[in-house]
């Protein structure tokens, strides 16, 4: 269970603001792969949340610490500034308030790190100008009755919210579906980027 | 009664019996000058020592987790669902020591053993022990077997109590804590049952204050009564439901006071093949242990203090419908073990069987524990 592990793109970029040694919470870890990544590579310690049974079995083979928890069920248990940074990877479109969580990642930790999909991609925009039907894609793969995506955003609609509530955006990395960055992406990405590394604080 | 023993079953076993003459302090203050402990064991010690497991029981468990003792046997072990080859507890893994605390009344000594100042039978004289002292005696059985540090002491329910104060007792000698549908103390719901349970008993005019053999009786109305009332409690209502509903016995109603209901047949069943089987006065001290643990009692009520000494790891699961030890309190563990900083893994498993879903093999469960007890296996093992 050595192997090196190869992280996604948008992972890759993730853990260039992970500190060496600091104290980590995955919100919705999956599989644990990145804080088992973590682990290995920066000596992060942690906890995962997740509430998908057969991705907490293979969080434990993955040997990290992963706690059955709802998200949308809050975060009370976790204390003030407890943690350096709060990690949420694809799943601030599927929670029932994702202002509500974005402040509770921020009171738990220092720092946070997001990843969603761009709602504002060009073919999404395309999508619905021209099928007149809710955008499907590689990256959003549901019907519009059945996805677990209820609060898709665009990149711009974050950033305003973070504006509104005082939340600092460090850094934005933004990266297409194969989570690659690509120069088009850096000249116009609120149009051509499809998902969006966020890293931000109070 | 098998067969042929299962392929996944450790087989046949032959509990074994250790005696201690060093004088047991317990945390009542009172003195064991000496006793016995009981235990089986399952799979191989490994040359370094470092693959053995324990398992603790609970109320009504005892030292025969797995297998058989005879071709006879009705069935195997209580938990023999988690232990043996292939199965969570690894037994081609491990090594797997069951002990039967004391106090019991399988072996170990408690109030149906002779006291030897009097040579008399200890009854209700046998002192009331406490979590802590089981795990005290169960740490001198450690010595006895070689085994500085465990990989991993597991427990449900009471047993998941005794795993808990382990890992405080004990920090160094402990890789693993496994804290199964259990609690960090009792609510005062889970006392008043058991004080129920403790009247039924003692209001039983063959009680005898206790002192029943000499009589040469057995409080089986009372001993019936009170598991009567603790099976229920370890049920979920959606389980009665499924299984019982309100199927008469006869097919219809009777116009007595006599058992009409299946749940109720079924119910005076598990009291009767109890009291069969189960001494009164250790059911009176398994419930005052199980009433008495409280561990950040020394620490100023702060779980989070009192966990912070332990340095274990730590696996804790509970049951979606266990009333008796809900995920609540399982819950309270975890989030004062996250407070520590500790490392610890939480699993809520949706199961319609109440408590005794710990005792079950469902699939799930299964599937957690296994994947847990391998990583512990990888830890020791290369």
């Amino acid at each position: 269970m050595n192997t090196a592990l190869e992280l996604r793109d948008d992972l890759k970029l993730l853990q260039q603001h992970i500190r060496p040694g600091s104290q980590i919470l995955d919100l919705g870890c999956g599989d644990g792969t990145l804080l088992r990544y973590l682990q290995q590579h920066k000596n992060v310690r942690g906890y995962g949340l997740e509430i998908d049974p057969h991705k907490i079995t293979a969080c434990i083979a993955n040997g990290v610490n992963v706690i059955e928890q709802n998200l949308d069920d809050g975060l009370d248990n976790f204390t003030d500034q407890s943690i350096d940074t709060v990690i949420m990877t694809q799943a601030l479109q599927a929670v029932r308030r994702p202002d509500l969580l974005l402040e509770e990642m921020l009171r738990i930790g220092k720092e946070a790190i997001v990843t969603f999909p761009n709602f504002g991609y060009w073919r999404t925009r395309g999508y619905l100008m021209f099928k007149g039907r809710m955008p499907m894609s590689e990256t959003l793969p549901y019907n519009w009755y059945d996805t677990p995506n209820i609060h898709l955003c665009t990149f711009r609609d974050f950033e305003i919210l973070c504006r509104q509530r005082g939340i600092r955006i460090l850094h934005k990395a933004v990266v297409d579906g194969q989570h690659k960055r690509h120069w088009a992406i850096r000249l116009w990405p609120s149009m051509l980027g499809e998902i969006a590394v966020y890293h931000i604080s109070r | 009664m098998p067969d042929t023993i299962p392929t996944d079953s450790v087989g046949l076993v032959t509990p074994q019996t250790q005696h201690f003459d060093q004088p047991l302090t317990l945390r009542s203050g009172r003195v064991l000058p000496s006793y016995d402990l009981v235990y089986e064991t399952y799979g191989e010690l490994n040359a370094d020592h470092s693959n053995a497991i324990l398992i603790c029981h609970a109320l009504s468990g005892s030292h025969h987790a797995a297998g058989y003792h005879s071709m006879d046997d009705d069935k195997p072990g209580w938990w023999d669902s988690c232990i043996g080859p292939g199965k969570p507890i690894d037994t081609r893994e491990f090594f797997v020591v069951a002990v039967n605390n004391l106090g019991g009344c399988n072996g170990s000594s408690g109030p149906t053993s002779i006291n030897p100042e009097t040579g008399e039978v200890y009854g209700p004289d046998f002192p009331i022990v406490a979590v802590r002292d089981w795990v005290n005696s169960q740490a001198r059985l450690a010595d006895v077997l070689g085994i500085e540090q465990w990989a991993a002491v597991v427990g449900g329910s009471l047993g998941g109590m005794q795993v808990l104060r382990w890992s405080i007792q004990f920090p160094t000698r402990l890789r693993h804590a496994v804290v199964i549908a259990s609690a960090p103390r009792l609510s005062a719901q889970n006392i008043a049952f058991n004080e129920v349970a403790r009247q039924a008993i003692a209001k039983d005019p063959d009680f005898h204050d206790g002192h029943y053999l000499k009589h040469g009786t057995i409080p089986k109305a009372g001993l019936m009564q009170a598991r009567m009332l603790g099976h229920l409690t370890y049920l979920s209502d959606d389980a009665m439901r499924q299984k019982f509903g309100r199927e008469l016995k006869e097919g219809r109603l009777n116009y007595s006071f006599a058992p009409e209901f299946q749940v109720e047949s079924y119910l005076h069943h598990q009291g009767e093949k109890f009291s069969n089987s189960f001494d009164a006065n250790t059911y009176m001290l398994m419930t005052k242990a199980l009433d008495y643990f409280d561990p950040a009692a020394d620490y100023n009520n702060d779980l989070v203090a009192c966990l912070a000494q332990t340095q274990c790891r730590f696996l804790v699961a509970s049951f979606t419908t266990d009333w008796r030890f809900p995920p609540e309190r399982s819950e309270e563990i975890v989030n004062a073990l996250v407070h520590a900083d500790k490392d610890v893994t939480y699993a809520c498993i949706e199961s319609e069987s109440g408590h005794d879903a710990f005792l079950l093999p469902i699939p799930r469960y299964l599937a957690i524990f296994s994947a847990y007890m391998q990583r512990v296996a990888r830890e020791v093992n290369v």
